[in-house]
């Protein structure tokens, strides 16, 4: 059976050490050097970016989130031990692992150093699809004669340039298509290297609960439960016709994820849907003048992002979480597409002025969607509202300061509430 | 209740009732038609709480009385029944049915009690007055198509109906904008409107009544007050609530300087911009006018389609312009001529536009443009 040293990237033919160098980090497979699409997920990625530079903390439970009222957006392995998850409200993480050092995350430097991991990843192949900072799928289909070696080498390389260049580890899931290299990548983590080869597939799906595929969560885990469906094997026992009769196209998509079969693209340039910011308070507030304030901010998050992606949007959505965690949310579409702070802010007040929420709020997020480019934005002007054309160049003109000056050179004054 | 009518007697009266019953309803009784049969005759009505609509017809009556039964079925029923038909209704008080019956179709439909079909509260009308069927035509359908739906802006949502002071006297004004085109329509003033209050009237008003405006010589009782309008034939009464809201100050929404001019033909001119116009995926497609000497050049550049271009011959003296429109609305404008060439006045790439027929000033219509 084909075997890689993930230590000093031998290839040899089966043995539980490498022979050059006798680690046991190695990994055997029957398809292993024949199998191209790819998974790699960093390991806790931010709390790992705060172990690198502050060695202090490398034993020690670390959480990052966003405050006391937020939710853990990453905690490390220790801190996993103790059953801290992502996504988990912070005070019930703290009542865990009370001694978890907690960080508030430092955004631009995991962004620059996901930029430095793609970096990595683009001199194996152009086919990159980045689900986020933290995690990308690769597609390295006839890179082999070009590298020189095959893709489970190079992802074995990957990997340890990563830790050796910039000290953040990341986990493989090597198969032959992106939903099972996504669930190969999480068999094996931290550190890991899993493979799926097209022969068992099947077998190794069959037992797995429905809840593995992607796209299914609790909520499609109770539809397909309330079926009868509980493992993949019992979603295979269904007809295509009846699934897609019961469950629309979800139904054919898992009629053929059951089967291990996927046939989405690695792609490089996913579109974006939609755009959006939300921030939770640190207490719960029902000041308008400090809504709005956060709602400008929001505004103007949004629309940097849409600016910076060259996209503009024609729904906006407002999403306000009362304090007690009743969530509402608005919609309303625009004439025309706009990726400009001041029409997505007046939009988007005016949808908080019409929910005649008074109640204090623990959470205020606002979207853009219905994304069209960016050069379709704000081109026709509003006859009623002769002001919005100086709005709109005083808006440009801010920008083109921030983009010599920095962001925090020009700002509005309701911004500071 | 009893009598018997001819089918499409009964069809013509019904179905302008039913039109105006909404299609989802919560309240049940809202979906139901009420007829009640008097001495002379039958009387439809229905509503949707905003617009109210009586349709009288005659009819022979054996037994008065009234009841409510679905609009919409009732409606379907008598369109389904054979041309000259006699149709035969009768209440069956005690089963809750009502009965219909033509030659050898029967129907008995179930009906809810007429003393709980809403009544919109009458009111005290500020100005009553005549005016004839083709004027409020051409009010309405020359700015209808500048509504607005956009809800944020609900006092968009309908045609301004308002007395106003032009260079003329007074008018009898319709306007319509929804921010990015306007259109204003006068008429004559009709004797008895001078009191007239200004107010909003709902698009679905506005389309509701637009039936009853299909007779040329018919003159329509106006009644309006400020909270209510109502139309009138002999046989049918429209009341409608009118939007609570205020319109904005369009005058000066209305370019007064614009000098450079251009006469075009309207149907070559939205021809040429329907064609050019194909080329391009966008919901807001841009049509970039450029004119130059008697020489008018339609562009529509599309990245990632194609694009066009289309030259017409129009008669321009002033200066090379530049600019930009959405093409859904220069068509729409354009489609407002119906005799003589269009006239165009601009500014510069940056202002709205002016749109009139010929030189008549009665009806205008100002665009915006748009970025190309």
């Amino acid at each position: 059976m084909p075997a890689l040293c993930r230590q000093c990237l031998t290839t040899f033919e089966t043995g539980a050490r490498c022979p050059a160098c006798r680690s046991p980090r190695v990994v055997a497979h029957p398809e292993l050097f024949d199998l191209t699409i790819a998974h790699m997920d960093c390991d806790a990625f931010y709390a790992s970016v705060e172990k690198r530079d502050r060695p202090e903390l490398a034993d020690k439970p670390v959480i990052i989130g966003g405050g006391r009222r937020g939710v853990v957006s990453t905690c490390c392995y220790v801190a996993r031990i103790r059953g801290v998850r992502s996504a988990m409200p912070m005070f019930q993480a703290l009542k865990l692992c009370p001694d978890a050092v907690v960080l508030k995350g430092r955004m631009d430097l995991y962004v620059e150093i996901s930029r430095q991991i793609r970096a990595m990843m683009e001199e194996l192949t152009p086919a990159i699809e980045p689900l986020s900072l933290d995690e990308a799928f690769l597609d390295l289909t006839g890179t082999a004669r070009l590298h020189g070696a095959p893709p489970a080498v190079m992802l074995a390389r990957l990997t340890r340039r990563m830790r050796d260049e910039i000290g953040i580890t990341g986990s493989i899931g090597l198969s032959h298509n992106k939903f099972l290299a996504k669930i190969a990548s999480d068999l094996d983590k931290p550190r890991g290297f899993s493979v799926i080869g097209a022969a068992e597939t099947e077998t190794f799906l069959d037992p797995k609960p429905v809840g593995i595929i992607w796209g299914v969560g609790l909520v499609g885990q109770e539809a397909l439960k309330a079926a009868g469906i509980n493992t993949i094997a019992d979603l295979k026992r269904w007809d295509h016709a009846d699934l897609v009769r019961r469950f629309g196209t979800m139904g054919d998509r898992l009629w053929h994820l059951a089967r291990g079969q996927d046939r989405r693209a690695v792609s490089a340039r996913r579109p974006v849907k939609s755009i959006s910011k939300e921030t939770t308070f640190r207490e719960d507030t029902a000041d308008r003048d400090v809504l709005d304030g956060h709602l400008w901010r929001l505004s103007e998050q949004v629309s940097a992002r849409a600016k910076a992606k060259d996209l503009a949007g024609r729904v906006v959505t407002l999403k306000l979480k009362r304090a007690d965690f009743r969530t509402i949310t608005r919609r309303h579409a625009l004439s025309d597409p706009t990726q400009l702070a001041d029409r997505i802010y007046r939009e988007a007040r005016q949808l908080f002025d019409a929910t005649g929420d008074t109640g204090p709020a623990r959470l205020i997020g606002v979207g853009l969607s219905d994304l069209v480019p960016g050069d379709e934005a704000d081109r026709g002007g509003d006859l009623l509202d002769p002001e919005a054309g100086k709005r709109m160049e005083a808006e440009r003109a801010t920008d083109a300061i921030r983009a010599r000056f920095g962001p925090d050179a020009i700002r509005k004054g309701r911004s500071l509430r | 209740m009893k009598f018997s009518i001819e089918r499409a007697a009964l069809l013509d009266a019904v179905s302008q009732a039913q039109a105006v019953v909404e299609r989802r309803n919560t309240i049940p009784i809202l979906a139901n038609v009420l007829m009640e049969a008097g001495e002379d005759g039958v009387s439809f009505k229905a509503t949707d709480l905003d617009i109210e609509v009586i349709d009288k017809t005659t009819a022979q009556v054996e037994r008065p009385g009234g009841t409510t039964v679905s609009a919409v079925l009732f409606h379907e029923i008598v369109r389904k029944l054979p041309d000259g038909a006699l149709v035969q209704v009768s209440e069956d008080q005690a089963a809750g049915r009502l009965e219909v019956t033509a030659g050898r179709s029967h129907f008995s439909l179930a009906t809810l009690a007429k003393e709980d079909f809403p009544v919109m509260a009458s009111s005290d009308y500020d100005a009553n007055f005549s005016c004839n069927a083709g004027v409020l035509r051409r009010l309405f359908d020359k700015t209808r198509f500048a509504i607005s739906t956009e809800e944020t802006r609900y006092y968009l949502n309908g045609v301004y109906m308002h007395v106003a002071e032009a260079e003329g006297g007074r008018m009898f004004r319709a306007v319509a904008t929804d921010g990015h085109r306007l259109a204003r329509v006068d008429a004559e003033l009709p004797g008895g409107a001078e009191e007239m209050p200004g107010v909003i009237v709902p698009r679905k008003t506005v389309d509701q009544v637009r039936k009853l405006l299909s007779d040329d010589d018919a003159e329509i009782a106006v009644s309006v007050s400020e909270t209510k309008i109502r139309f009138a034939t002999p046989q049918i009464t429209l009341t409608s609530k009118v939007i609570d809201g205020t319109f904005p100050d369009y005058a000066r929404v209305i370019p007064t300087g614009n000098t450079r001019e251009l006469k075009v033909d309207a149907k070559d001119f939205a021809k040429a911009v329907d064609r050019v116009a194909t080329v391009s995926s966008e919901r807001s497609r841009a049509v970039k006018l450029t004119l130059d000497e008697d020489r008018l050049t339609l562009a529509v550049n599309a990245p990632d389609s194609g694009n066009a271009e289309e030259e017409i011959a129009v008669a321009y003296g002033d200066d090379k312009l530049e600019i930009g429109f959405n093409a859904k609305y220069l068509q729409e404008i354009a489609a407002q001529v119906d005799l003589e060439m269009a006239t165009f006045l601009f500014n510069n790439a940056g202002d709205p536009a002016l749109m009139r027929e010929g030189d008549d000033q009665s009806a205008i219509y100002v665009v915006m443009p748009m970025r190309v």
